[in-house]
Protein backbone atom coordinates (compact mmCIF):
# COMPACT_ATOMS: atom_id res chain seq x y z
CA UNK A 1 0.00 0.00 0.00
CA UNK A 2 3.02 2.31 1.02
CA UNK A 3 4.66 1.46 -2.42
CA UNK A 4 1.39 2.33 -4.17
CA UNK A 5 0.41 5.32 -2.46
CA UNK A 6 4.43 6.68 -2.80
CA UNK A 7 3.84 5.67 -6.52
CA UNK A 8 1.16 8.00 -7.15
CA UNK A 9 2.45 10.75 -4.99
CA UNK A 10 5.83 10.62 -7.38
CA UNK A 11 3.52 9.78 -10.42
CA UNK A 12 1.50 12.73 -10.14
CA UNK A 13 4.76 14.72 -9.26
CA UNK A 14 5.79 13.70 -12.92
CA UNK A 15 2.63 14.77 -14.22
CA UNK A 16 3.27 18.21 -12.80
CA UNK A 17 6.98 18.41 -14.54
CA UNK A 18 5.74 17.16 -18.06
CA UNK A 19 8.73 18.71 -19.29
CA UNK A 20 10.41 18.80 -23.37
CA UNK A 21 11.62 15.40 -22.34
CA UNK A 22 8.25 14.08 -22.57
CA UNK A 23 7.05 16.04 -25.00
CA UNK A 24 9.96 14.84 -27.27
CA UNK A 25 8.87 11.23 -27.27
CA UNK A 26 5.62 11.47 -27.72
CA UNK A 27 6.13 13.86 -30.50
CA UNK A 28 8.43 11.39 -31.95
CA UNK A 29 5.68 8.84 -31.79
CA UNK A 30 3.24 9.89 -33.33
CA UNK A 31 5.23 11.21 -35.76
CA UNK A 32 6.45 8.41 -36.92
CA UNK A 33 3.15 6.65 -36.52
CA UNK A 34 1.48 8.97 -38.54
CA UNK A 35 4.21 8.88 -41.27
CA UNK A 36 3.99 5.23 -41.30
CA UNK A 37 0.23 4.55 -41.47
CA UNK A 38 0.04 7.24 -44.41
CA UNK A 39 2.65 5.74 -46.14
CA UNK A 40 0.78 1.86 -45.46
CA UNK A 41 -2.41 3.31 -46.61
CA UNK A 42 -1.01 4.70 -49.60
CA UNK A 43 0.66 0.97 -50.67
CA UNK A 44 -2.85 -0.73 -49.31
CA UNK A 45 -5.76 1.46 -50.91
CA UNK A 46 -5.52 0.58 -54.16
CA UNK A 47 -4.04 -2.77 -53.62
CA UNK A 48 -6.90 -3.67 -51.30
CA UNK A 49 -9.63 -2.34 -54.06
CA UNK A 50 -7.67 -4.61 -56.53
CA UNK A 51 -7.53 -7.88 -54.62
CA UNK A 52 -11.35 -7.01 -53.05
CA UNK A 53 -12.65 -6.29 -56.76
CA UNK A 54 -10.70 -8.59 -58.86
CA UNK A 55 -11.25 -12.23 -59.34
CA UNK A 56 -8.48 -14.47 -59.93
CA UNK A 57 -7.00 -17.93 -59.51
CA UNK A 58 -4.63 -17.93 -56.38
CA UNK A 59 -6.58 -15.34 -54.33
CA UNK A 60 -7.15 -17.99 -51.68
CA UNK A 61 -3.61 -17.95 -51.35
CA UNK A 62 -2.89 -14.05 -51.22
CA UNK A 63 -5.62 -14.31 -48.96
CA UNK A 64 -3.70 -16.75 -46.46
CA UNK A 65 -0.58 -14.83 -46.85
CA UNK A 66 -2.06 -11.42 -46.17
CA UNK A 67 -3.57 -13.42 -43.21
CA UNK A 68 0.03 -14.69 -41.80
CA UNK A 69 1.71 -11.34 -42.22
CA UNK A 70 -0.84 -9.80 -39.45
CA UNK A 71 0.98 -12.16 -37.40
CA UNK A 72 4.34 -10.65 -38.21
CA UNK A 73 6.31 -9.94 -34.73
CA UNK A 74 7.70 -6.55 -34.35
CA UNK A 75 11.30 -8.13 -33.77
CA UNK A 76 11.40 -10.20 -36.75
CA UNK A 77 10.45 -7.61 -38.93
CA UNK A 78 13.05 -5.29 -36.93
CA UNK A 79 15.58 -7.86 -37.58
CA UNK A 80 15.49 -8.40 -41.39
CA UNK A 81 15.18 -4.89 -42.19
CA UNK A 82 18.27 -4.47 -40.13
CA UNK A 83 19.92 -6.63 -42.34
CA UNK A 84 18.65 -4.74 -45.10
CA UNK A 85 20.26 -1.22 -43.93
CA UNK A 86 23.36 -2.45 -42.10
CA UNK A 87 26.17 -1.07 -44.04
CA UNK A 88 26.51 -4.60 -45.69
CA UNK A 89 23.11 -4.93 -46.60
CA UNK A 90 21.79 -4.34 -49.94
CA UNK A 91 20.58 -0.99 -48.85
CA UNK A 92 23.56 -0.30 -46.80
CA UNK A 93 24.46 2.89 -49.01
CA UNK A 94 21.52 5.02 -47.77
CA UNK A 95 23.26 4.94 -44.25
CA UNK A 96 19.50 5.08 -43.09
CA UNK A 97 20.20 2.18 -39.93
CA UNK A 98 19.42 4.06 -36.14
CA UNK A 99 17.58 6.68 -38.15
CA UNK A 100 13.77 7.48 -38.12
CA UNK A 101 13.27 6.31 -41.77
CA UNK A 102 14.53 2.86 -40.67
CA UNK A 103 11.50 2.52 -38.25
CA UNK A 104 8.99 4.22 -40.55
CA UNK A 105 10.57 1.37 -43.25
CA UNK A 106 10.19 -1.12 -40.88
CA UNK A 107 6.25 0.13 -39.51
CA UNK A 108 5.08 0.22 -43.12
CA UNK A 109 5.89 -3.22 -43.06
CA UNK A 110 3.88 -3.87 -39.98
CA UNK A 111 0.90 -2.16 -41.16
CA UNK A 112 0.56 -2.62 -44.54
CA UNK A 113 -0.68 -6.05 -44.27
CA UNK A 114 -3.27 -4.70 -41.51
CA UNK A 115 -5.00 -2.25 -43.77
CA UNK A 116 -4.59 -4.70 -46.74
CA UNK A 117 -6.03 -7.44 -45.34
CA UNK A 118 -9.59 -4.88 -43.59
CA UNK A 119 -9.62 -3.07 -47.21
CA UNK A 120 -9.70 -6.00 -49.71
CA UNK A 121 -12.00 -7.92 -47.40
CA UNK A 122 -14.66 -4.83 -46.89
CA UNK A 123 -14.13 -4.17 -50.52
CA UNK A 124 -15.07 -7.56 -51.62
CA UNK A 125 -18.39 -7.48 -49.19
CA UNK A 126 -19.01 -3.83 -50.41
CA UNK A 127 -21.98 -3.17 -52.99
CA UNK A 128 -19.92 -2.55 -56.08
CA UNK A 129 -22.80 -1.40 -58.08
CA UNK A 130 -21.53 2.04 -57.40
CA UNK A 131 -18.40 1.76 -59.51
CA UNK A 132 -20.38 1.71 -63.11
CA UNK A 133 -22.51 3.77 -61.73
CA UNK A 134 -20.37 6.66 -61.09
CA UNK A 135 -18.71 5.90 -63.99
CA UNK A 136 -22.10 6.46 -66.37
CA UNK A 137 -21.89 9.65 -64.57
CA UNK A 138 -18.58 11.18 -66.17
CA UNK A 139 -16.25 10.07 -62.94
CA UNK A 140 -12.87 8.86 -63.27
CA UNK A 141 -11.94 5.21 -62.44
CA UNK A 142 -10.10 6.59 -59.52
CA UNK A 143 -13.05 8.85 -58.34
CA UNK A 144 -15.20 5.66 -58.68
CA UNK A 145 -12.90 3.69 -56.28
CA UNK A 146 -12.61 6.20 -54.15
CA UNK A 147 -16.58 6.42 -53.90
CA UNK A 148 -16.74 3.02 -53.07
CA UNK A 149 -14.33 3.17 -50.42
CA UNK A 150 -16.62 5.94 -48.96
CA UNK A 151 -19.56 3.98 -48.73
CA UNK A 152 -17.36 1.56 -46.34
CA UNK A 153 -15.69 4.93 -44.76
CA UNK A 154 -16.34 3.43 -41.19
CA UNK A 155 -14.47 0.20 -41.60
CA UNK A 156 -11.57 1.81 -43.80
CA UNK A 157 -11.31 4.08 -41.20
CA UNK A 158 -11.54 1.35 -38.18
CA UNK A 159 -8.06 -0.27 -40.84
CA UNK A 160 -6.03 2.93 -40.32
CA UNK A 161 -6.75 3.28 -36.37
CA UNK A 162 -6.23 -0.42 -36.33
CA UNK A 163 -2.61 0.14 -38.04
CA UNK A 164 -1.51 2.96 -36.16
CA UNK A 165 -2.50 0.84 -33.13
CA UNK A 166 0.06 -1.94 -34.08
CA UNK A 167 2.73 0.59 -34.93
CA UNK A 168 2.44 3.27 -32.08
CA UNK A 169 2.41 0.37 -29.83
CA UNK A 170 5.33 -1.40 -31.24
CA UNK A 171 9.13 -1.80 -29.25
CA UNK A 172 10.71 -3.98 -31.17
CA UNK A 173 11.21 -2.22 -34.78
CA UNK A 174 11.54 0.87 -33.12
CA UNK A 175 14.30 -0.49 -30.55
CA UNK A 176 16.80 -2.60 -32.85
CA UNK A 177 16.02 -0.09 -36.54
CA UNK A 178 15.93 3.24 -34.10
CA UNK A 179 18.45 2.26 -31.42
CA UNK A 180 16.34 4.40 -29.36
CA UNK A 181 18.57 7.33 -29.53
CA UNK A 182 17.50 10.03 -27.64
CA UNK A 183 15.47 12.86 -29.00
CA UNK A 184 15.12 11.15 -32.24
CA UNK A 185 14.29 7.73 -32.07
CA UNK A 186 13.16 7.71 -28.93
CA UNK A 187 9.51 6.86 -28.33
CA UNK A 188 7.27 6.46 -26.04
CA UNK A 189 7.38 2.68 -26.15
CA UNK A 190 11.18 2.18 -26.46
CA UNK A 191 11.32 4.70 -23.65
CA UNK A 192 9.40 3.00 -21.33
CA UNK A 193 10.88 0.13 -22.24
CA UNK A 194 14.35 1.84 -21.42
CA UNK A 195 12.44 3.28 -17.84
CA UNK A 196 11.48 -0.14 -16.15
CA UNK A 197 14.84 -1.38 -17.47
CA UNK A 198 16.17 1.38 -14.78
CA UNK A 199 13.44 1.23 -11.97
CA UNK A 200 11.80 4.13 -12.85
CA UNK A 201 8.43 2.62 -12.80
CA UNK A 202 6.64 6.33 -11.66
CA UNK A 203 8.02 7.87 -14.97
CA UNK A 204 6.87 4.57 -17.00
CA UNK A 205 3.70 4.45 -15.43
CA UNK A 206 3.25 8.04 -16.60
CA UNK A 207 4.59 7.87 -20.31
CA UNK A 208 1.66 4.69 -20.96
CA UNK A 209 -1.06 7.03 -19.19
CA UNK A 210 -0.16 9.89 -21.55
CA UNK A 211 -0.15 7.41 -24.52
CA UNK A 212 -3.05 5.98 -23.59
CA UNK A 213 -5.33 9.41 -23.02
CA UNK A 214 -4.01 10.95 -25.89
CA UNK A 215 -5.57 7.73 -28.35
CA UNK A 216 -8.74 7.55 -26.89
CA UNK A 217 -8.57 11.53 -27.35
CA UNK A 218 -8.08 10.71 -31.44
CA UNK A 219 -10.26 8.05 -31.21
CA UNK A 220 -13.50 10.43 -30.12
CA UNK A 221 -12.20 12.71 -32.50
CA UNK A 222 -12.30 10.10 -35.37
CA UNK A 223 -15.80 8.40 -34.27
CA UNK A 224 -17.25 11.58 -34.23
CA UNK A 225 -16.19 12.60 -37.55
CA UNK A 226 -16.99 9.21 -38.97
CA UNK A 227 -20.52 9.21 -37.84
CA UNK A 228 -21.72 12.39 -38.10
CA UNK A 229 -21.11 12.05 -41.81
CA UNK A 230 -22.53 8.69 -41.63
CA UNK A 231 -25.83 9.57 -40.12
CA UNK B 1 -21.73 14.21 -55.61
CA UNK B 2 -21.54 12.11 -52.78
CA UNK B 3 -17.97 12.88 -52.08
CA UNK B 4 -16.72 11.45 -48.74
CA UNK B 5 -15.71 13.97 -46.41
CA UNK B 6 -14.96 11.75 -43.88
CA UNK B 7 -11.41 11.06 -45.88
CA UNK B 8 -11.06 14.81 -45.97
CA UNK B 9 -11.61 14.94 -42.48
CA UNK B 10 -8.99 12.68 -41.55
CA UNK B 11 -6.57 13.11 -44.32
CA UNK B 12 -6.53 17.19 -43.16
CA UNK B 13 -6.83 15.42 -39.28
CA UNK B 14 -3.51 13.45 -40.18
CA UNK B 15 -1.81 16.40 -41.87
CA UNK B 16 -2.36 18.96 -38.81
CA UNK B 17 -1.13 16.47 -36.52
CA UNK B 18 2.07 15.62 -38.88
CA UNK B 19 2.68 19.49 -39.23
CA UNK B 20 2.33 19.80 -35.11
CA UNK B 21 4.86 17.12 -34.57
CA UNK B 22 6.72 18.57 -37.24
CA UNK B 23 6.97 21.37 -35.41
CA UNK B 24 7.87 20.72 -31.82
CA UNK B 25 11.95 21.33 -31.46
CA UNK B 26 13.10 18.26 -31.24
CA UNK B 27 10.88 16.31 -34.23
CA UNK B 28 11.91 18.90 -36.86
CA UNK B 29 15.75 19.09 -35.59
CA UNK B 30 15.98 15.26 -36.47
CA UNK B 31 14.19 15.24 -39.82
CA UNK B 32 16.86 17.45 -41.00
CA UNK B 33 19.48 16.23 -39.48
CA UNK B 34 18.47 12.44 -40.40
CA UNK B 35 19.23 13.35 -44.23
CA UNK B 36 21.01 10.79 -45.83
CA UNK B 37 24.59 12.74 -46.43
CA UNK B 38 26.77 13.03 -44.73
CA UNK B 39 27.97 16.40 -45.91
CA UNK B 40 27.36 19.36 -43.30
CA UNK B 41 24.24 21.46 -45.30
CA UNK B 42 25.19 25.19 -44.65
CA UNK B 43 24.84 26.34 -41.09
CA UNK B 44 23.19 22.40 -40.51
CA UNK B 45 24.61 20.36 -37.96
CA UNK B 46 26.37 17.13 -38.85
CA UNK B 47 25.69 14.47 -36.35
CA UNK B 48 28.15 11.09 -35.55
CA UNK B 49 26.68 7.66 -34.25
CA UNK B 50 28.14 6.93 -31.25
CA UNK B 51 27.85 3.25 -30.36
CA UNK B 52 28.21 2.94 -26.32
CA UNK B 53 28.07 0.78 -23.34
CA UNK B 54 24.58 0.86 -21.55
CA UNK B 55 26.56 1.47 -18.30
CA UNK B 56 27.66 5.09 -19.84
CA UNK B 57 24.29 5.99 -20.89
CA UNK B 58 22.20 4.67 -17.88
CA UNK B 59 24.08 6.11 -15.12
CA UNK B 60 23.45 10.04 -17.31
CA UNK B 61 27.26 10.89 -17.83
CA UNK B 62 27.23 10.98 -21.67
CA UNK B 63 23.81 13.00 -21.36
CA UNK B 64 25.97 15.33 -18.61
CA UNK B 65 28.46 16.13 -21.22
CA UNK B 66 27.73 15.65 -24.54
CA UNK B 67 25.49 18.76 -24.95
CA UNK B 68 28.60 21.14 -23.92
CA UNK B 69 30.82 19.51 -26.87
CA UNK B 70 27.39 19.90 -29.40
CA UNK B 71 27.37 23.16 -28.05
CA UNK B 72 31.68 24.33 -28.68
CA UNK B 73 31.54 22.16 -31.72
CA UNK B 74 27.97 22.31 -33.33
CA UNK B 75 28.87 18.07 -33.59
CA UNK B 76 26.10 16.55 -32.42
CA UNK B 77 26.21 13.16 -31.26
CA UNK B 78 23.51 10.65 -31.29
CA UNK B 79 23.98 8.15 -28.40
CA UNK B 80 23.24 4.19 -29.26
CA UNK B 81 23.58 2.39 -25.94
CA UNK B 82 24.10 -1.35 -26.01
CA UNK B 83 26.68 -3.73 -24.52
CA UNK B 84 30.37 -3.61 -25.31
CA UNK B 85 29.96 -6.62 -27.47
CA UNK B 86 27.47 -5.09 -29.03
CA UNK B 87 28.85 -2.08 -29.93
CA UNK B 88 32.26 -3.78 -31.06
CA UNK B 89 30.03 -5.64 -33.86
CA UNK B 90 28.10 -2.73 -34.86
CA UNK B 91 31.57 -0.89 -35.07
CA UNK B 92 32.93 -4.14 -37.55
CA UNK B 93 29.61 -3.67 -39.60
CA UNK B 94 30.73 0.28 -39.96
CA UNK B 95 27.14 1.39 -38.79
CA UNK B 96 28.11 4.23 -36.29
CA UNK B 97 30.97 6.11 -36.68
CA UNK B 98 32.88 6.14 -33.28
CA UNK B 99 32.99 3.01 -30.08
CA UNK B 100 33.03 3.91 -26.30
CA UNK B 101 33.84 1.20 -24.62
CA UNK B 102 34.70 -0.90 -21.67
CA UNK B 103 36.01 -4.01 -22.41
CA UNK B 104 40.04 -4.22 -22.48
CA UNK B 105 40.61 -7.83 -24.07
CA UNK B 106 37.71 -7.61 -26.58
CA UNK B 107 39.06 -4.08 -27.79
CA UNK B 108 42.67 -5.00 -28.32
CA UNK B 109 41.25 -7.90 -30.50
CA UNK B 110 39.17 -5.42 -32.91
CA UNK B 111 42.15 -3.23 -33.29
CA UNK B 112 44.36 -6.16 -34.01
CA UNK B 113 41.65 -7.36 -36.53
CA UNK B 114 42.31 -3.58 -38.47
CA UNK B 115 38.66 -2.10 -37.49
CA UNK B 116 39.68 0.44 -35.07
CA UNK B 117 42.71 2.36 -34.98
CA UNK B 118 43.78 2.99 -31.09
CA UNK B 119 42.03 2.76 -28.59
CA UNK B 120 42.25 6.61 -26.16
CA UNK B 121 41.31 6.48 -22.26
CA UNK B 122 38.55 8.55 -21.03
CA UNK B 123 37.72 7.52 -18.27
CA UNK B 124 37.32 4.80 -15.58
CA UNK B 125 35.94 3.56 -12.15
CA UNK B 126 35.26 -0.15 -10.99
CA UNK B 127 32.85 -3.16 -10.91
CA UNK B 128 31.34 -4.20 -7.67
CA UNK B 129 29.41 -7.03 -6.81
CA UNK B 130 25.69 -6.07 -5.16
CA UNK B 131 23.41 -8.09 -3.86
CA UNK B 132 21.01 -8.12 -0.89
CA UNK B 133 21.29 -6.44 2.22
CA UNK B 134 21.39 -9.90 4.16
CA UNK B 135 24.36 -11.18 2.23
CA UNK B 136 23.05 -14.77 2.51
CA UNK B 137 26.26 -15.76 0.58
CA UNK B 138 28.45 -14.09 3.27
CA UNK B 139 30.19 -12.40 -0.01
CA UNK B 140 30.75 -9.42 2.43
CA UNK B 141 33.47 -11.34 4.55
CA UNK B 142 35.82 -12.45 1.27
CA UNK B 143 39.13 -12.07 0.86
CA UNK B 144 39.35 -10.87 -2.79
CA UNK B 145 36.83 -11.11 -5.85
CA UNK B 146 37.80 -14.99 -6.69
CA UNK B 147 36.81 -15.69 -3.06
CA UNK B 148 33.54 -13.88 -3.13
CA UNK B 149 32.72 -15.19 -6.48
CA UNK B 150 33.59 -18.63 -4.91
CA UNK B 151 30.96 -18.01 -2.42
CA UNK B 152 28.64 -17.28 -4.14
CA UNK B 153 28.96 -20.66 -6.51
CA UNK B 154 29.05 -22.95 -3.79
CA UNK B 155 26.41 -21.44 -1.92
CA UNK B 156 24.37 -21.40 -4.74
CA UNK B 157 23.05 -18.00 -3.82
CA UNK B 158 21.15 -16.78 -6.93
CA UNK B 159 23.54 -14.90 -9.32
CA UNK B 160 22.23 -12.41 -12.42
CA UNK B 161 24.60 -12.53 -15.41
CA UNK B 162 24.28 -10.00 -17.81
CA UNK B 163 24.65 -12.69 -20.68
CA UNK B 164 24.76 -10.40 -23.43
CA UNK B 165 28.68 -10.39 -24.05
CA UNK B 166 28.82 -6.94 -22.56
CA UNK B 167 32.14 -5.49 -21.13
CA UNK B 168 30.27 -5.97 -17.56
CA UNK B 169 29.78 -9.80 -18.80
CA UNK B 170 32.90 -10.22 -20.43
CA UNK B 171 34.72 -8.97 -17.04
CA UNK B 172 32.12 -11.71 -14.84
CA UNK B 173 33.43 -14.18 -17.14
CA UNK B 174 37.15 -13.37 -17.10
CA UNK B 175 36.54 -13.65 -12.82
CA UNK B 176 34.58 -16.82 -12.81
CA UNK B 177 37.61 -18.39 -15.20
CA UNK B 178 39.96 -16.89 -12.39
CA UNK B 179 38.34 -18.75 -9.91
CA UNK B 180 38.43 -21.70 -12.04
CA UNK B 181 34.79 -21.71 -11.35
CA UNK B 182 31.81 -22.57 -14.14
CA UNK B 183 28.67 -21.33 -13.24
CA UNK B 184 25.95 -23.60 -13.63
CA UNK B 185 22.75 -24.72 -12.27
CA UNK B 186 19.51 -22.69 -11.49
CA UNK B 187 21.13 -20.47 -9.50
CA UNK B 188 23.07 -18.80 -12.50
CA UNK B 189 20.52 -16.72 -14.55
CA UNK B 190 21.56 -15.11 -17.66
CA UNK B 191 19.24 -12.37 -18.86
CA UNK B 192 20.66 -10.73 -22.22
CA UNK B 193 19.67 -7.72 -21.24
CA UNK B 194 21.52 -3.77 -19.75
CA UNK B 195 22.50 -2.96 -16.97
CA UNK B 196 19.99 -1.23 -15.87
CA UNK B 197 17.44 -4.35 -16.37
CA UNK B 198 20.09 -6.65 -14.57
CA UNK B 199 19.95 -4.79 -11.29
CA UNK B 200 16.62 -3.97 -11.25
CA UNK B 201 16.22 -7.73 -11.51
CA UNK B 202 18.74 -8.63 -8.89
CA UNK B 203 16.66 -6.65 -6.77
CA UNK B 204 13.42 -8.33 -7.48
CA UNK B 205 15.39 -11.99 -7.26
CA UNK B 206 17.27 -10.34 -3.85
CA UNK B 207 20.24 -11.99 -6.64
CA UNK B 208 23.88 -10.96 -6.61
CA UNK B 209 25.43 -9.28 -9.90
CA UNK B 210 28.33 -7.76 -11.30
CA UNK B 211 27.57 -3.78 -11.69
CA UNK B 212 29.71 -1.44 -12.76
CA UNK B 213 29.50 1.23 -9.66
CA UNK B 214 28.35 4.32 -11.99
CA UNK B 215 25.13 2.60 -13.03
CA UNK B 216 24.36 1.20 -9.29
CA UNK B 217 25.02 4.59 -7.70
CA UNK B 218 22.42 6.31 -9.99
CA UNK B 219 19.76 3.76 -9.52
CA UNK B 220 20.70 2.36 -5.88
CA UNK B 221 17.26 4.77 -4.80
CA UNK B 222 15.12 2.11 -6.68
CA UNK B 223 17.27 -0.79 -5.47
CA UNK B 224 17.17 -3.23 -2.26
CA UNK B 225 20.69 -3.69 -3.20
CA UNK B 226 23.70 -3.06 -1.42
CA UNK B 227 27.72 -3.19 -2.70
CA UNK B 228 28.65 -6.47 -0.73
CA UNK B 229 32.42 -6.59 -1.92
CA UNK B 230 34.29 -3.85 -4.30
CA UNK B 231 38.34 -3.02 -4.45
CA UNK B 232 39.90 -5.64 -6.32
CA UNK B 233 42.32 -5.38 -9.46
CA UNK B 234 40.26 -7.41 -11.65
CA UNK B 235 37.28 -5.30 -10.88
CA UNK B 236 39.65 -2.51 -12.38
CA UNK B 237 36.92 -1.01 -15.02
CA UNK B 238 38.43 1.50 -18.09
CA UNK B 239 36.55 3.08 -20.72
CA UNK B 240 38.15 3.75 -24.06
CA UNK B 241 36.99 5.59 -27.41
CA UNK B 242 37.95 3.69 -30.48
CA UNK B 243 38.20 5.47 -33.46
CA UNK B 244 37.00 3.40 -36.68
CA UNK B 245 39.46 2.71 -39.96
CA UNK B 246 39.11 4.94 -42.56
CA UNK B 247 40.34 2.70 -44.85
CA UNK B 248 37.82 0.74 -43.99
CA UNK B 249 35.31 2.76 -43.61
CA UNK B 250 35.88 5.68 -46.24
CA UNK B 251 32.08 7.21 -46.01
CA UNK B 252 32.16 7.56 -42.26
CA UNK B 253 32.81 10.70 -40.42
CA UNK B 254 36.38 10.65 -39.53
CA UNK B 255 36.95 14.31 -39.23
CA UNK B 256 34.39 14.84 -36.85
CA UNK B 257 35.09 12.12 -34.88
CA UNK B 258 39.01 13.35 -34.59
CA UNK B 259 37.20 16.28 -32.87
CA UNK B 260 34.89 14.49 -30.29
CA UNK B 261 37.95 12.29 -29.30
CA UNK B 262 40.28 15.19 -28.92
CA UNK B 263 37.32 16.73 -26.87
CA UNK B 264 36.78 13.68 -25.11
CA UNK B 265 40.41 12.98 -23.79
CA UNK B 266 41.11 16.75 -23.08
CA UNK B 267 41.02 18.77 -19.68
CA UNK B 268 37.73 20.21 -20.34
CA UNK B 269 35.74 16.90 -20.65
CA UNK B 270 38.12 15.18 -17.56
CA UNK B 271 36.73 18.00 -15.69
CA UNK B 272 33.17 17.31 -16.63
CA UNK B 273 33.59 13.72 -15.71
CA UNK B 274 35.40 14.30 -12.49
CA UNK B 275 32.30 16.49 -11.04
CA UNK B 276 29.57 14.47 -12.35
CA UNK B 277 27.40 12.89 -9.62
CA UNK B 278 24.35 11.31 -8.52
CA UNK B 279 23.31 11.12 -4.98
CA UNK B 280 26.23 12.53 -4.16
CA UNK B 281 28.24 9.94 -5.45
CA UNK B 282 30.76 10.71 -7.70
CA UNK B 283 30.87 7.91 -10.75
CA UNK B 284 33.61 8.16 -12.59
CA UNK B 285 37.38 9.52 -12.29
CA UNK B 286 39.78 10.54 -14.82
CA UNK B 287 43.35 10.18 -14.05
Amino acid sequence: MDELTGQSVETVGYLSMFNGDILALIGTSFNLSLWSTSIAALIAFPLGVFIGLSEFKGRRTVDIILNTLLFLPTVVVGHLVYMALTREGFLGDFQLLFTRPAIIIGQVILATPIILTMVSNTVRLADRRIIPTALSMGASRIRAYLLLLGEVRALVVLSLLAACGRVISEVGVSMMLGGNIFGKTRTITTGIALLTSQGEFAQATVLGLVLLVIVFGINIVVYQATHRVSA
Amino acid sequence: MMIPTVFQRVIFFTLVIMVLCSATGGCSKSIDSDSKTPVDTAGGRVTIKLATTTSLDNSGLLAHILPDFTEETGIEVDIIAVGTGKALELGRAGDVDVLLVHAPDAEREFISEGYGLDRYYVAQNEFVIVGPFADPAGVGESSGIVDAFGKIHDTEAVFISRGDQSGTHKRELIIWDEAGLDPEGAWYIEVGQGMGAVLTMASELEAYALSDIGTFFSMEDHLDLVIVHSCDELLENIYSVIPLNAELFPNLKHEQVAVLIEWLTGPVCGDLINRYEVNGHRLFDVR
